[in-house]
């Protein structure tokens, strides 16, 4: 299996409204040499039905699996949830022999098997475990040395820590490396790795949002010039509703919200157009002329 | 659940001594008997700081007493945000989180489904995503430079879940 090679998994989310993600995450990727492969078949990875059918998330997932496994490549997930979800069940059929034939059962209606030959990642495990930090830093012909942001990782690339077994939840360091290695400051802050709020939206807005209220708080509160996210639904609560939080509550935070290929990009070298800037909602003008001016 | 109904006294009718043994034998509710309720799931929840009613540990003592209607029949069952800090976190490994999910999922098999699962499940059958991805979106991809979106099997997809006991209340509520 070649090292660089992925079958990239979009999920629903990230084509439904956050294409600023997959735009930037396919330009990085691109550079440093990892060769993305589409796979026509994906469907949805199974989460978001988890909570009323576990068994129809085990079946979704499953197959997402058994698909790449025909292709015999590993999967790369831009969306935390997707990612862990995959590896979940991935280990769940791989260990749990009973569960395995029920859903192979399933599976053998349309033509597949789940047979646990390979694994699946996050963007940011396929960086810093297989890109390196090296490389990554030798992408870097821009340092932004003039930013000093903050990051927010999202649950599911953290959570449960016995099946996703990556980086420590309570004190993750992945994130600020790869922040640290574009050359900008990464900020500590009050409860960093609180959850956004998202999987409460539909539920309840008003405490899904008074999450991301706090978040945004904390990083206000340390001067941060931008949050950094690396989950479609993290970027959602803070960037899409940033506005809407700012009115509820009767409060100004001004943070650009970024995708975590967004910043690599910029110290690629990479114009904010070319990253897909101008998706964002937040107004992001102030943080690419410091960008521009630290330049000269 | 409101905090009036919280605090009805139990009766004794009310409780199922089996309903722990039910929760138990699912995928992810089988450690529920330990948990010994120091409080650290809603402590270090970030829900509970924002919720008047959410609270994990209520939840797990309401399963374990087996109060099931109560807890099957509670709004707040849906507010936990999955984000498994309890379930790092517990002293006792219960997985707190896969055993509210396991909750979850029996309230869902009496029909208590939100609207938003049930439109999610269709949508997956449909087309493969959780979410109508718009027609707009789509094509906007192309001068984006992205690749098509993966179109999915609506067939394979159908064709996996079939027998999947979820797809009975799509059936009833979504003509």
């Amino acid at each position: 299996m070649a090292k660089n090679q992925y079958l990239i998994f979009l999920g629903c989310a990230i084509p439904y409204r956050v294409s600023a993600y997959e735009i930037s995450a396919r330009k990085v990727l691109q550079k440093l040499g990892v060769e993305l492969v589409e796979m026509p078949e994906f469907n949805c990875c199974g989460l978001p039905l988890d909570p009323v059918s576990h068994e129809m998330m085990l079946i979704l997932a499953a197959r997402n699996l058994a698909l790449a496994e025909q292709k015999g490549l590993d999967i790369i997930a831009l969306c935390p949830g997707c990612a862990g979800t995959l590896k979940k069940v991935n280990k769940m059929l791989k260990e749990d022999k009973a569960l395995r034939e029920e859903i192979n059962k399933h599976l053998k209606e349309s033509g597949l098997e789940f047979k646990g030959t390979v694994n699946a990642k996050h963007i940011m495990q396929v960086l810093i475990e297989d890109v390196g930090l090296e490389k990554i830093k030798d992408s870097v012909v821009k340092p932004l040395t003039m930013l000093k942001v903050a990051e927010h990782n999202g649950c599911h690339i953290l959570r449960p820590k016995e099946y996703i077994g990556f980086d420590d939840p309570e004190d993750p360091q992945t994130l600020k490396t790869l922040i640290e290695a574009t050359g900008a400051t990464c900020l500590d802050y009050l409860d960093e790795t609180e959850c956004c709020g998202a999987p409460s939206v539909g539920v309840s807005d008003k405490v899904a949002l008074q999450l991301a209220r706090d978040k945004l708080n904390h990083v206000k509160q340390v001067s941060a010039e931008a949050l950094i996210t690396i989950c479609p639904f993290c970027h959602i609560m803070y960037d899409t509703n940033e506005l809407r939080i700012e009115k509820m509550f009767n409060e100004t935070y001004g943070i650009p919200i970024l995708h975590y290929p967004q910043l690599l990009g910029l110290a690629m070298g990479m114009s904010p157009e070319e990253l897909a800037f101008n998706e964002l909602r937040v107004d992001t003008s102030k943080i690419i002329k410091q960008v521009v001016e630290g330049e000269k | 659940m409101s905090e009036v109904e919280d605090k009805e006294p139990i009766k004794a009718s009310e409780m199922d001594p089996k309903f722990k043994y039910e929760i138990a034998k699912m995928h992810g509710g089988e450690k529920l008997m330990r948990c010994f309720q120091c409080g650290t799931c809603t402590s270090d929840c970030p829900v509970a700081k924002f919720s008047e009613t959410y609270r994990p540990r209520q939840i797990i003592r309401m399963a374990q007493l087996g109060l099931k209607d109560r807890v099957l029949n509670s709004d707040t069952l849906w507010l936990c945000a999955a984000c498994f800090t309890c379930t790092d976190r517990c002293p006792q490994d219960v997985e707190v989180a896969s055993v509210i999910r396991v909750l979850r999922n029996l309230a869902a098999e009496k029909g208590i489904v939100p609207q938003v699962f049930k439109e999610q499940a269709m949508s997956i059958l449909e087309s493969g995503y959780a979410y109508k991805i718009p027609d707009l979106r789509i094509k906007k991809r192309e001068t984006l430079g992205l690749p098509p979106l993966p179109r999915g099997n609506s067939e394979g997809i159908k064709k996996a879940l079939h027998g999947v006991s979820f797809l009975k209340h799509l059936e009833k509520k979504g003509e």
